[in-house]
């Protein structure tokens, strides 16, 4: 039996709501659910930053005095859980995915609409139904890893819904993951070659295989956890013969590359930010999109450095501590590359330019930091501390979060038709990368000198310490204020950005803005040359 | 084109030289106080030095680029066509392989000299004709001498305490206290959820795992009394399951176990 698409029939918008209302409808337009998962995304995260604020006033003295020591646990739980599965993977996926691709591959739409449909309006249910489990008992205690035998011993019904609810989510990214490799594989305009992409595609579709590999293993974990739960099944539970250390490496082959699926998207956009305002060609293509390629492979073999104070023995912590390590060549290859971009443009310093380049500072210092935790014997002292907690951090708030708001400064033009303003932006860089550094990097010394992670008390010793940090997460809601206010002012009365306010080359710039429904009026433009920057001058 | 260069090198060498001023002389770890810390600060400080130079080098890199290649507003048009080059991509795949494989292979020698590589063994297992299976841990250096006369201490944990039982003595205690320079090895294991046992001041932590007991074997090398800290979410109370190591002389160590063991007997 044949499918056949026919797009004037998908994406018959006389069946759909016209205006603002198209948001909230079961649309099967790329661009709208491009920002319906962007939008979305963004009010989860704010849920998880007031979380977050949460845990530093709780940090903030040394006693466990601010909130109760359970409900301090469901809310370290959910703010792990919301900032991972409802905020930066639809996001960095979801949302740019589906609103840039279907343009970089000259395409109307994605290869399923229906199916992309599905894959966001799984996410709002789900994620209101993991915030509303704190209501029923009280929310999931047991940490984003859920390690068994304390998320078989806790309060279930809360247990149960953080499974139902990423296991929804799950589903979504697996949808969502399968839809992209269909969409760059399938629809690409004819005559547009593989390696003529622009990077962003090559990064999607190195994080969609990841998806489709290593999603399942998730969900099938998660799925034999509940059983021990419901059913009372010893799959983990060793009162009943079961490995709780199964569970681990079952756990964090998919979670380890989740962080690539975190950060490989990343790196997409900001290979498309940076030539655009560097105005210079993206430096080493080809070496780009074999280094996105090595990440994918290497990324599936390193998942048991999160395992090396576990119950692994020394062989494995040999082989892991090498291919972990070995993911800095392809990773320090790109951050060479982009310098390189950057070395002899003519810059525009925007918010864009300066989110991009915080970005490339911040990861390189979580890279660093990173190399060092894949060292067995360094891991050893610091694993399960807040030298952890912000390295982490570094990579995915210092990296990925500032692209997210480097990509929203970027594109922003594109959806509205309205620049940002953009002191309010750069305002918004100053006080995110101060607060940002200020929370984070004093968490490093913490961590070397004795403060475990997920602890509402520590050694008074600390107190100072844990303060700067409390500040820098006040500096981090604060820069919410301006970026907010921007898209507001800027929404209602912006500039006028014209179609092509930055003169870029990418295909989605080489049609309207805000673009027509079908992307473009004709056909889609050929591009052969998405970073063909001073070649119309060189000659 | 000379001049250029003179500033290259003299900036790379300032970056070098701030990164091994900074790594010799900022200590950013607490009090050395077993075997295994010294071993373990020797890496940190490489790791430390080589971090440094690559984060100020590329954050100069960055900031310059910014500084040096911005827009001016006379400025029209794009910058230079310049879309890749071999031989410096090959550059800077090859330099960070050997830097990674270097620091590979010399954390290895690192992990061996804390006794990683060592097969896991605990003393009780050499006396038992079952031997049990150790899943994971450290051993410590198989300097035959100090194997025979080591302390031998079942760990167990539990929500959300520790508790040391000497065998020997035949009692248990909740305070850990070891005599100093003696090695100790401890068989680990947890009666519920998944605990960990670290002590900062030795560099040394490993999980105490419900149905799989762990090893964990180490030489304290400095008199005194440090935090033995859960490090693994086990419930409300984990921020405050703590337990204390007590380095004491052998003498005191002596007396310490002789009372203890004394009432348990009158027990």
């Amino acid at each position: 039996m044949t499918i056949s698409i026919d797009p004037q029939k998908t994406n018959n918008e006389s069946l759909q709501p016209k205006g603002w209302l198209r948001y909230f409808s079961f649309s099967l337009d790329h661009k709208v659910i491009g920002i319906q998962y962007l939008v979305c995304g963004f009010l989860f995260y704010l849920i998880g930053g007031t979380l977050a604020s949460a845990i530093r006033i709780e940090l903030a003295s040394p006693m466990s005095d601010f909130m109760p020591r359970d409900v301090y646990n469901q809310v370290l739980t959910l703010h792990g859980t919301i900032m991972i599965f409802l905020w930066i993977v639809p996001v960095v996926n979801g949302a740019f995915g589906n609103y840039l691709i279907p343009f970089y591959v000259g395409a109307r739409d994605m290869a399923f609409p229906r199916l992309n449909a599905v894959a966001f309006w799984l996410i709002p249910p789900s994620g209101l139904m993991l915030v509303a489990s704190y209501f029923v008992e009280g929310a999931a205690q047991a940490g984003w890893t859920a390690y068994p035998p304390l998320s078989i011993t806790t309060p279930q019904s809360g247990q149960i819904i953080w499974i139902l609810s990423v296991l929804l989510l799950g589903g979504s990214s697996i949808f969502g993951g399968i839809n992209f490799i269909a969409t760059i594989i399938k629809l690409r305009r004819p005559g547009l070659k593989l390696m003529k992409l622009p990077m962003y595609c090559w990064a999607m579709l190195g994080t969609s295989l990841l998806v489709v590999l290593s999603t399942p293993v998730l969900a099938g974990t998660l799925i034999l956890l509940s059983f021990d739960i419901i059913a009372k099944t010893g799959f983990f539970n060793p009162v009943l013969g079961g490995n709780v250390v199964v569970y681990q490496h079952l756990f964090w082959f998919y979670s380890h590359p989740a962080v690539y699926i975190m950060v490989l998207p990343a790196f997409g956009l900001v290979s498309e930010i940076l030539p655009v305002h560097a105005r210079k060609p993206l430096f080493g293509y080809t070496t780009m999109v074999f280094s996105i390629m090595g990440i994918v492979v290497l990324g599936l073999v390193v998942w048991a450095h999160h395992m090396f104070t576990s119950g692994t023995p020394p062989w494995m912590r040999l082989f892991f501590t090498i291919a972990t390590a070995f993911i800095a060549v392809p990773t320090g290859i790109k951050f060479f590359n982009w310098v390189a971009t950057l070395w002899g443009g003519k810059i525009s310093i925007n918010s864009a330019m300066l989110f991009s380049c915080g970005f490339i500072i911040n990861f390189v210092f979580g890279g660093i930091t990173g190399v060092a935790l894949a060292q067995v014997p360094f891991d050893i002292h610091v694993h399960d501390t807040y030298f952890v907690v912000a390295h982490f951090h570094y990579i995915v708030y210092g990296g990925t979060v500032f692209i997210i708001f480097s990509s929203i400064y970027h594109w922003f033009p594109k959806v509205t038709g309205k620049m940002l303003n953009e002191k309010l932006g750069i305002l918004h860089f100053i006080i995110t990368f101060i607060g940002f550094n200020l929370c984070f990097a004093p968490q490093h010394w913490l961590g070397l000198n004795g403060m475990p992670r997920r602890v509402a008390e520590y050694d008074p010793q600390f107190q100072l310490v844990n303060q700067i940090s409390s500040i820098g997460a006040l500096l981090m809601a604060i820069s919410t204020i301006p970026f907010l206010i921007n898209v507001f002012l800027s929404f209602r009365n912006g500039k006028d950005a014209g179609d092509n306010p930055w003169n870029a080359l990418t295909p989605e710039w080489l049609t309207s803005s805000p673009p027509p429904v079908e992307n473009w009026e004709g056909e889609a433009p050929l591009v052969e040359e998405p970073y063909g920057y001073g070649k119309q001058f060189s000659e | 084109m000379l001049n250029k260069n003179i500033y290259l090198i003299l900036i790379i060498s300032l970056v070098f030289a701030i990164s091994f001023w900074i790594g010799f002389n900022v200590n950013l770890l607490p009090a050395e106080a077993s075997i295994n810390a010294p071993i373990y600060d020797e890496l940190f400080k490489i790791l430390f030095i080589i971090g440094l130079i690559i984060f100020i080098g590329m954050t100069i890199a960055v900031i310059y680029s910014l500084f040096k290649f911005r827009k001016r507003n006379d400025q029209i048009g794009d910058g230079i066509a310049l879309e890749g080059n071999l031989s410096l991509e090959i550059v800077w795949t090859i330099i960070p392989s050997i830097i990674v494989l270097i620091i590979g292979l010399y954390s290895y020698n690192i992990y061996d000299r804390m006794g990683g590589m060592k097969e896991l063994n605990h003393s009780h297992e050499m006396m038992s004709s079952n031997p049990e299976k150790i899943w994971a841990g450290i051993s410590q250096t198989s300097d035959n001498e100090i194997s025979k006369n080591n302390l031998s201490i079942e760990v167990s944990a539990m929500q959300f305490a520790f508790l040391f039982n000497y065998p020997n003595g035949n009692f248990i205690s909740g305070e850990l206290h070891v005599p100093v320079d003696q090695k100790v090895s401890m068989k680990m294991e947890s009666k519920d959820v998944i605990h960990a046992f670290w002590v900062p001041e030795f560099r040394i932590k490993q999980d105490i795992i419900p149905g799989q007991p762990t090893v964990l074997n180490f030489t304290p090398t400095k008199v005194g009394k440090y935090p033995i800290i859960c490090a693994e979410l086990c419930g409300p109370y984990h921020g405050g399951m703590r337990a204390s190591i007590i380095v004491e002389e052998e003498s005191d160590y002596n007396d310490w176990f002789n009372k203890n063991k004394k009432t348990e007997v009158n027990l």
